[in-house]
């Protein structure tokens, strides 16, 4: 880039390169310095096995049409190799459940009424809040008409659900996942299914309140309303439509340049300087790092104030979630499952889920973790070797702080994994030609995350909308002038959705 | 026997006797009819072993609400609240780290464990007085609902909104976070000392069927600093001559004012015709005859056992029975004959009389919860033993003593249904925790009760034993307590109330539900309030 940009946005993953094409689109002139080889972060396609590919992040429930029309992404070969992926219910004797477009298949009389009435309520509620991932969060105190607009705005969606479904709402948003499920079903492997995306990805479990309706919510925020589209080529192919897209639009995007920090003068964030020393001046630099990263190794606590300072080293950021990729030699038979197309939930009880999450609070993990699986290869072939398959998977629980260290404990933790697969699809083990296990300590390690939490801070009530990653940055903007954020550890948090990219750069085109 | 009343009150609990004291103020004819051949409910004072009196219960009191304690002259009726101060966590190092009520001993004591935390204890105390105070205005207060665009409740809501904002914006975001997190959580961002950590935690589990890290606890620790005892917030006291001498006290207030209370009166049902409560029939068959019917008995007794199905909404019959009311606690009360050794602090040392603890780690304290979540008693439980003789020498004989033994976890459900031997044995688990730490206090015991939530619910009719007639969670706090929209006291038909904990603003022994119900149900008859309105902080 002969001039200097007016903005450089430090990290390619997805956020940072959705922010980056939006305000190319508006005519900035923007850099985008990817420290790895490759832009999209958790959500590159690496090579994990000679012709095996695999990205962490695997499925796109928070997709939204309109990122896609925004930034042509078809136009810039982004394709869906699934639209829908149904959710199975995985039973070790093979009586399993299906839940597919919006029904519940294999369940009793009863509990599928009641999935009926579930769905609909959610899907209710999904669409109210909806809205609201897609703005800046709002800041009552601030005075700004927009802000008070966005409160009444919140209210009259919560007043216009009905008087019945409003205080449900209010109810049900501090109920454990547990005890929404036992309210609606009896099946216990349904409960546990369906208790899946309430605590996926954070530390909590079943029985922990004030945080599954937000996040089942949170999931349901793509225009699929919770269904799993996959991208071709995995989530990557979407992540080189987005950096595409961006250079489409005028942007430059730089991979294997590190930011070692970003330049502060007067008070103001003025440009960033490369690891390999090279400085680059801009009139606005934009993190999408995780807070942590961002103000204390970019930026700098000494040009925050310590009251600030304290609110982000306080944030909790320790994943508990390990991915694993398997390379397969041949589609592996899961028991009473023709073709395992689906994603499948590796979870009989949610007690199952609580006992693996008991295990993973003291720094440990049980013998039993539960699972979810999916095999992108039978819907994308080119991801693995003809005939050959990948198996994508989400481990939980595992501690980020395991009790001596990861490198103690990866070899066995792979096994015990291993020992859960094998359980519901005897011989799989036979088909493994390759593996690759991502703990929370890897994921910081190779991309960066601090505590390799998916969401870069815990996604939960206390830690959400004007309290995300805290006041005083939560619509973007930070205490220093120049300085934003534009990732998941702002407003909405993470999952493959855009919203923290596209809201921040919303937020950076007004500034003048 | 009389068989006619303006309003009857079921349940002879410190709320039910509140609500009927000031029915019988505002000019109501009231009866309290009660299933016990005593009146308190969960606030008694029992002989249950000659010559010792057992707050067997509730065995501290910190809630109940100063302006209700003046406005019905519970003192003139023989109420005296001796605060009692010292609280020991001892630690298997034999070390132990103290709670003082001087903030400059309680800075000193920290600081024996770690510097930085004693500095940070002043932040913390700051922070959670100033959410005791905000919550203290709104707990003699009917709660809002927020649905309603009726000019009372938009009022409400307003008055709610301009005690947050009056915090200063920067406290609204952290009140927020604070009430939906866990104790684990709020405390690790203050403290870095894992005894100083459990110290303060012990509050967030009190009742309560979760552990110290799961979200939501750190509520339940602010619902036991918000009290007060003669206006010193987070201070908690004793009821000379046990937890009994407030119902004593407060059934004393309600004769005056003309009330009668029934004992040995189990209500079967409330009778409702078209509509409308009017009266109920006791399980003998008796019916006694009223416009006004208050239940005091927790939600869901009372919308699944004394009202038939029929005379209410199906949605509410589901709500009751989903209702979190959950057996989490378990009693030990205890007799003994001579004062326990606790070798860790020296003899005549002043902590010796207060109260003792015998968690020293937050792990232990989230282990305790494990076991309760697997249909276990704690095997490492948190016990908190209160010596109530040291500070109220009615309680027993000079030289023996009553100490009252409240744990965590107690599960209300055990595997082939609890039996006399395994509460024994939940007993001594309970014993062995102690003489881990005091080891002539087995020798001493002269005669214990244990209570397991199974003999609490029986006795007194707890759901479950749960103290707190619900779990405080936010899912029942404030408009969502106990169920939403019906969170203004008023049951589903026409003359039908609730005034028990399960109301808002929860347990405790507050009087507060009892006090709030009554306003409810006077304002419904068109008589005057004469229910105070506001707490005596300002």
């Amino acid at each position: 880039m002969s001039k200097s940009p007016d903005i450089i946005i430090i990290g390619g993953g997805h956020n940072g390169l959705v922010c980056a094409a939006y305000l190319a689109k508006a005519g900035r002139r923007v850099l985008v310095l990817e420290a790895a080889s490759q832009v999209g972060g958790l959500g590159a396609t690496r090579e994990f096995a000679p012709g095996f590919r695999a990205s962490v992040a695997h499925t796109l429930p928070q997709l939204s049409r309109k990122l896609v029309a925004d930034l042509a992404l078809e136009h810039h070969g982004f394709t869906l190799a699934a639209q829908a992926l149904p959710t199975v219910a995985l039973s070790r004797n093979g009586q399993h459940l299906h839940v597919a477009d919006g029904r519940l298949h294999g369940g009793s009389a009863a509990d599928s009424a009641a999935y009926l009435d579930y769905a609909r309520l959610m899907k209710k509620f999904a669409e109210a809040i909806n809205p609201f991932w897609h703005k800046e969060p709002p800041v009552p105190g601030s005075g700004k008409f927009r802000d008070i607009a966005t409160l009444g705005q919140f209210g009259w969606k919560l007043r216009t659900l009905g008087r019945t479904d409003m205080r449900e709402l209010m109810r049900m948003i501090a109920l454990p996942a547990q005890d929404l499920m036992d309210e609606y079903f009896d099946s216990p492997l349904l409960k546990a299914a369906l208790s899946w995306d309430a605590n996926v990805g954070s530390k909590l479990a079943p029985r922990s309140p004030n945080n599954a309706l937000i996040a089942l919510l949170y999931r349901m925020s793509g225009d699929l309303t919770g269904g799993l589209p996959m991208a071709t080529g995995g989530t990557g192919g979407l992540m080189e439509a987005l950096a595409a897209s961006a250079r489409g639009h005028g942007a430059e995007i730089r991979t294997g340049s590190r930011v070692a920090r970003v330049i502060v003068e007067k008070g103001e964030a003025v440009g960033v300087a490369l690891e390999d020393g090279e400085i680059i001046r801009a009139g606005k630099t934009v993190s999408n790092a995780d807070p942590k990263t961002s103000f204390f190794k970019l930026l700098g606590a000494r040009h925050l104030d310590i009251q600030f300072t304290h609110r982000i080293k306080r944030l909790r950021t320790d994943g508990y979630v390990a991915k694993l990729h398997l390379a397969l030699g041949e589609l592996p038979a899961f028991t009473g499952l023709e073709r395992p197309e689906a994603r499948l939930i590796l979870a009989p009880t949610m007690a199952y889920i609580e006992n693996a999450y008991d295990e993973a609070k003291y720094g440990g993990y049980a013998r039993e973790l539960p699972m979810e699986v999916l095999l992108p290869s039978l819907h994308d072939p080119g991801l693995a070797p003809a005939g050959q398959h990948v198996l994508s998977a989400q481990v939980q629980y595992a501690p980020y702080a395991v009790k001596g260290g990861w490198d103690a404990h990866r070899d066995s933790f792979l096994e015990t994994a291993l020992d859960n697969l094998q359980r519901y699809a005897p011989g799989i083990r036979d088909c493994v030609l390759a593996s690759e296990l991502l703990t929370p300590a890897d994921l910081e390690q190779q991309f960066g995350v601090s505590g390799g939490h998916w969401h870069h801070g815990e996604f939960a009530l206390d830690n959400w909308w004007m309290n995300r990653p805290t006041y005083g940055a939560s619509q973007y903007r930070t205490p220093v002038p120049g300085f934003y954020l534009c990732g998941a550890g702002a407003h909405p948090g993470g999952g493959i959705m855009g919203a923290a990219g596209s809201n921040a750069a919303r937020a950076i085109l007004e500034e003048k | 026997m009389k068989n006619r009343y303006d309003a009857i009150v079921i349940g002879a609990g410190h709320n039910g006797l509140t609500n009927a004291a000031y029915l019988a103020k505002g000019g109501l004819d009231v009866l309290v009819v009660e299933k016990n051949d005593y009146i308190g409910g969960a606030a008694v004072s029992r002989e249950l072993h000659e010559g010792w009196l057992y707050s067997n219960c509730s065995y501290v009191c910190s809630l109940l609400r100063q302006s209700i304690h003046r406005d019905l002259d519970l003192t003139r009726h023989g109420l005296m609240i001796v605060p009692y101060s010292g609280t020991t966590n001892f630690s298997r190092t034999g070390d132990y780290i103290a709670e003082y009520p001087d903030h400059a001993m309680q800075y000193r004591e920290v600081r024996r464990h770690s510097l930085r935390d004693a500095d940070a204890t002043h932040r913390y105390n700051t922070d959670l007085m100033r959410y005791a105070r905000l919550i203290r205005h709104f707990l003699l207060r009917t709660p809002a609902d927020p649905t309603s665009f009726r000019p009372r409740d938009l009022g409400e809501l307003m008055f709610m909104g301009k005690k947050f904002a009056g915090m200063g914006e920067e406290q609204v975001y952290e009140f927020i976070r604070f009430m939906t997190m866990s104790a684990g959580d709020f405390l690790d961002e203050y403290f870095e000392n894992d005894l100083v950590k459990t110290m303060y935690a012990t509050s967030s589990i009190i009742g309560t069927a979760l552990g110290v890290y799961s979200p939501g606890t750190a509520y339940v620790l602010l619902h036991h600093v918000m009290g007060d005892v003669d206006g010193a917030v987070g201070a908690w006291g004793l009821a000379r001559g046990g937890m009994g001498a407030i119902s004593n006290a407060i059934a004393g207030a309600l004769r005056e004012h003309g009330g009668e209370i029934r004992t040995n009166a189990p209500v079967q049902q409330i009778i409702v015709r078209n509509g409308r409560a009017v009266g109920v029939a006791l399980e003998g068959g008796e019916e006694i005859h009223a416009d006004i019917v208050v239940s005091n008995l927790d939600p869901k007794r009372t919308f699944t056992v004394i009202m038939d199905r029929k005379d209410i909404p199906g949605d509410l019959r589901k709500k009751a029975e989903n209702f979190k009311i959950r057996g989490s606690s378990g009693k030990v009360n205890i007799a003994l004959t001579g004062a326990p050794d606790f070798p860790s602090l020296p003899a005549g040392h002043p902590l010796r009389h207060g109260s003792f603890q015998f968690l020293d780690s937050m792990e232990r304290m989230e282990r305790a919860y494990d076991d309760w979540k697997h249909g276990r008693w704690s095997e490492d439980p948190f016990v908190e033993m209160t010596q109530s003789s040291m500070w109220d020498p009615t309680l027993a004989a000079p030289g023996n003593y009553f100490v009252s033994c409240f744990i965590q976890y107690c599960p209300a459900e055990v595997e082939g249904g609890w039996t006399p031997q395994k509460r024994d044995a939940f007993g001594e688990t309970v014993i062995d925790q102690i003489c881990n730490y005091s080891p002539n206090f087995r020798e001493l015991i002269a005669h214990m009760e244990v209570r397991t939530p199974y003999e609490i619910e029986n006795e007194i009719g707890l759901t479950e034993g749960n103290i707190f007639q619900g779990e405080l969670t936010i899912d029942q706090l404030m408009f969502n307590r106990p169920f939403p929209g019906y969170s203004q006291y008023r049951g589903p038909v026409k003359g039908m109330y609730m005034c028990g904990s399960g109301t808002h603003p929860g347990g405790g022994v507050s009087s507060a539900c009892g006090a709030n119900s009554a306003r409810e149900i006077l304002r419904d008859l068109r008589r005057p309030n004469v229910v105070p309105e506001d707490d005596v902080d300002e």
